[in-house]
């Protein structure tokens, strides 16, 4: 690395068209967005940038408080089935034989590549009234009722179709099929660090594999770990077309309030503030996560 | 005894404390979580075949649904639309995202710290956020909205370069550090211009980050909808917007078949974009 002073013609031009691109269509569009949030609405299509907070102390109205608390914790409880289902499938890379290894990588990688939307879609199809999660459930149903009064059952009665979809459970369910893959492969990425010596050692002293997991290996993929629930929890906190499609009245997630103060309600300074609010919350989960991996490597 | 009795039990070796990967619970594990991620995507390719208006039960085989959705004007439009916005944003994103990683992985200046996480920030901030800034900001600058095709695509795809070109920027700089100084030094003691050093031993090296940047571009960009859903207008409608006010009305095979070809695409490009990459990581080796 040199001193951008060796070579300051180079430094400029390499650096320009980089910097001023983000300056004029990322940081001054946040910046805009920023001063909306204490405007008011002067007329339908005025703001005024009057400094006032009452944007942000209408945020903390119940009604949007309880939104955005609901928000937190859909976001926690997908990080969390995320984390369960996604680690032992990370160790299974992990131990995998060689040649394996990039197939599996692959076939978790593969749905991250399919747009977003016809996922959702594809949900929607298995999650339905009459959709493929009720149609095997039914069948399952009607087939073991059918051997029920052998066994001495009394015979039940026709199958009636769970509401899975429109309602929270699909919410966390969808959540959960879009962000797996970004669960995965941080975990995979500490896990395959891991000195497997360790291990070895732990089971060889006695321990089972299920403590020489929570005490060996968790404590040792603790970056891991908090990475990745960083990268589930920040994109699913800020989620706005699983909870749009999938979830019902009462699912409504921050992402949706934010659309409709700009799409509906016209409300962009309140929008604005809700905005900045979401921005502070990720902000916030990723200074803890580069607090961590400071710690991390402090210790090390 | 037992050992032979194991032996022809399991036909093979026992299995290690460590291969976690042969026992029956992780196979078990591994095999549902791929069901889970593959089962609604494979139905989703299998229904759009299906001979029947109501998409529940198999009534044979059909391609009238592709016939319908390739002959859906507005559904190829809207195809064409994304699909052209992906190559401009890819281009110009390989260029900014290129400049960027050389720039931070070659210099040292005041406050780079800040400049690095600027650059990372368009990956971090939430989609709905960063939608919202752009339908702000181009409502304020009064970005003409009458333009011809294709420059009428220009909100949404400058839209695109912005979150896309960071995640370039971090392909190419971790494919940089590889890069051994001392070639660059040795084409310049012979006789090398900067320029040179540049196009024929910086840049090649560069190459598969520079691949693998654009295939990611192109495929985000292809995929966004939150942002592009508040930057587009009624006459720029892109695949994923559309597909989002045709599955609000219903699950239909139209859908389907519209869908299913979006995932070849998907599928090629990536498949293509990974032999290249391997092939050119190998004559990387080579040279």
């Amino acid at each position: 690395m040199e001193s951008w002073r060796n070579a300051k013609a180079l430094f400029a031009g390499v650096g320009f068209p980089p910097a001023a691109w983000l300056l004029v269509f990322f940081v001054v569009p946040l910046g805009v967005v920023w001063l909306y949030s204490f405007g008011t609405n002067t007329s339908l299509t005025e703001i005024e940038i009057s400094g006032t907070f009452s944007n942000y102390a209408r945020a903390l109205d119940p009604l949007y408080l309880g939104i955005l608390w609901k928000s937190v914790l859909v976001a926690a409880a997908t990080t969390v089935i995320c984390i369960v289902v996604g680690f032992p499938v990370a160790l299974a890379i992990v131990f995998a034989p060689d040649r394996w290894k990039p197939w599996m990588l692959l076939a978790i990688m593969l749905p991250f590549w399919t747009n977003l939307l016809i996922r959702t879609y594809a949900l929607i199809a298995v999650l339905r009234r009459e959709g493929y999660a009720n149609q095997a459930i039914g069948w399952l149903h009607d087939s073991l009722g059918a051997l029920a009064p052998l066994v001495g059952l009394p015979q039940p009665g026709a199958y009636e179709p769970m509401e899975l979809l429109y309602n929270n459970f699909a919410v966390i369910f969808g959540l959960v099929y879009v962000h797996l893959p970004f669960m995965v492969l941080p975990l995979y990425a500490a896990l395959d660090k891991l000195d497997k010596s360790l291990i070895e050692a732990s089971l060889d002293l006695g321990a089972g594999h299920l403590r020489t997991l929570l005490l060996i290996v968790a404590p040792l993929a603790a970056p891991g770990i908090v990475s990745g629930v960083i990268i589930t929890f920040v994109p699913a906190l800020g989620a706005y077309l699983t909870p749009d499609l999938l979830g019902g009245p009462d699912s409504q997630m921050i992402a949706n309030v934010i659309e409709r103060q700009f799409k509906r309600a016209n409300d962009w300074p309140f929008g604005a503030a809700l905005s900045f609010i979401l921005m502070y919350a990720t902000f916030i989960a990723i200074a803890f996560q580069a607090m961590k991996n400071r710690q991390a490597e402090a210790r090390q | 005894m037992i050992a032979l009795f194991a032996r022809f039990g399991r036909g093979r070796t026992p299995v290690a404390p460590l291969e976690y990967t042969r026992r029956w619970w992780m196979r078990g594990w591994v095999g549902l979580v791929l069901l889970f991620l593959y089962l609604p995507l494979i139905t989703l390719i299998a229904f759009s075949f299906n001979d029947s208006r109501r998409n529940i039960v198999w009534r044979g085989f059909t391609l009238d649904y592709y016939d319908k959705a390739l002959n859906n004007t507005s559904l190829m439009e809207a195809l064409l639309n994304s699909l052209t916005i992906a190559a401009l944003a890819t281009a110009v994103s390989v260029v900014l995202g290129s400049l960027a990683a050389l720039w931070l992985w070659r210099f040292r200046f005041p406050f780079k710290a800040g400049a690095e996480g600027v650059m990372a920030l368009p990956i971090v901030v939430p989609e709905i956020c960063m939608g919202v800034a752009m339908l702000v900001f181009f409502a304020r600058i009064g970005f003409p909205t009458d333009l011809v095709w294709p420059f009428n695509l220009g909100a949404i795809t400058i839209a695109h370069i912005t979150f896309c070109f960071p995640f370039v920027t971090m392909v190419v700089r971790s494919r940089l550090t590889s890069f051994n100084r001392e070639e660059e030094e040795a084409a310049k003691d012979l006789g090398a211009s900067e320029w040179q050093a540049l196009r024929d031993v910086l840049i090649p090296h560069m190459m598969p980050g520079i691949v693998a940047g654009a295939l990611l571009a192109f495929t985000l960009s292809l995929d966004d909808f939150v942002i592009t859903f508040f930057t587009s207008g009624p006459n720029t409608i892109t695949f994923p917007v559309k597909i989002y006010s045709m599955v609000r009305f219903s699950v239909t095979p139209e859908v389907n078949a519209a869908s299913a070809m979006v995932i070849a695409i998907t599928v090629i490009l990536t498949t293509v974009a990974l032999k290249l990459q391997s092939r050119s990581g190998i004559s990387a080796q080579g040279h």
